[in-house]
């Protein structure tokens, strides 16, 4: 990493790293407690089974080809994903460059999928 | 954390020294006037170069297994080479309950985090070892299904579909072993007093790289196991 200013104390300005620095600090102790992690894990496990149970309880009552099965299973793996990384990977009380960095990962992923899928189907 | 607010006014020789000493140890970044020993150096973001980094290489992990989900989706019907698909094999109940440990893993690792940024070594330490034990479990859910699967004739070259479905889940199996070793590295350094509650960030580091392992495992709990 390049080394950034030194600030003296004669230079009151401080630069932008520190002001930050001063953010994420008070952000890192930011977290939640122990207690709302339980209860995050608790709301995880129920999401869970009810992923798990959802292709069961539909079993019969509905025609379960497709969207019907795939979209509510899908919403909540979505959930649990932002829910896991905003609190466990502390994306909510971090820097919003962290959010950034990890979300365009992610958004390249789906990049790549939607072209191999373009590929496959249309070339 | 200690108070970081620059000093004002006059230079003062001794401050300056002190700057330049806590410069000296940092190698890089800012120094503060203060003196005080931060535990971390910063890029010019405001965020240390380690925990960046971290988020950097798991940013490009959502493009590995972005590739490797896609690959699977794309050929997972595909047995034209003969043997079963992966669908037809598929043990919801002991994924179900492997997914479950992996989730609570995901708690303990949390509470290793929360201990020691509250300077708690001896909870710090429980906890990365229950962390580091739930791993384990998974990963032996997971070597039981991978031997179920071959002794059901669908190996790792069997056909497309089952290729994609290996390289898949065992390079998730990969990483959640690397998991298990960097979480028994910091049980190691936090007993040779190598892990101060300064350090916490340390943990905090370890525990995304563990926390992105679970979340990709819901997405594949997901997708490969769920959606038919």
């Amino acid at each position: 990493m390049t080394d950034t200013a030194s600030p003296t104390a004669s230079d009151p300005s401080a630069p932008a790293a520190v002001a930050m620095h001063h953010d994420t600090h008070d952000d890192d102790h930011g977290h939640a407690s122990d207690t709302l992690y339980i209860q995050i894990a608790i709301g995880l496990a129920v999401l869970t089974a009810m992923e798990v149970a959802w292709p069961y309880v539909t079993d019969g009552l509905l025609d379960t080809d497709g969207p019907i099965l795939m979209i509510p299973l899908l919403i909540v793996m979505a959930i649990k994903f932002v829910i896991i990384a905003a609190f466990f990977m502390h994306l909510k009380f971090d820097s919003k460059v962290l959010t950034r960095v990890f979300y365009s990962g992610l958004l390249l992923a789906v990049g790549v999928y939607v072209a191999a899928l373009g590929t496959f189907r249309i070339f | 954390m200690t108070d970081l607010s620059l000093s004002k006014g006059d230079a003062d020789a001794a401050a300056l020294e002190q700057a330049s000493e806590a410069r000296a140890a940092h190698g890089a970044g800012v120094a503060y006037a203060d003196g005080e020993d931060h535990d971390h150096t910063l890029t010019n973001t405001g965020i240390s170069n380690p925990k960046l980094a971290m988020w950097v290489f798991l940013g490009s992990e959502c493009l590995l297994f972005g590739g490797l989900i896609s690959t699977f989706l794309l050929y997972k019907r595909n047995n034209l080479a003969g043997g079963p698909t992966p669908q037809e094999l598929y043990d919801i109940e002991l994924t179900s309950i492997s997914s479950f440990v992996l989730l609570m893993s995901s708690l303990t690792m949390v509470l290793a985090v929360s201990a020691i940024q509250r300077g708690e070594h001896q909870r710090l330490r429980l906890w990365l070892v229950t962390t580091a034990i739930l791993g384990a479990v998974f990963i032996s859910g997971q070597v039981y299904e991978f031997q179920v699967f071959v002794k059901e004739g669908m190996g790792f070259t069997t056909n497309s579909a089952s290729s994609a479905f290996f390289a898949l889940t065992g390079f998730h199996g990969v990483h959640v072993t690397l998991g298990i070793v960097m979480l028994l590295s910091a049980v190691m350094m936090s007993l040779r007093g190598r892990i101060p509650q300064a350090r916490a960030e340390a943990v905090e580091i370890v525990g995304l790289y563990w926390h992105f392992v679970d979340v990709v495992w819901v997405l594949i709990f997901t997708i490969v196991y769920l959606i038919p």
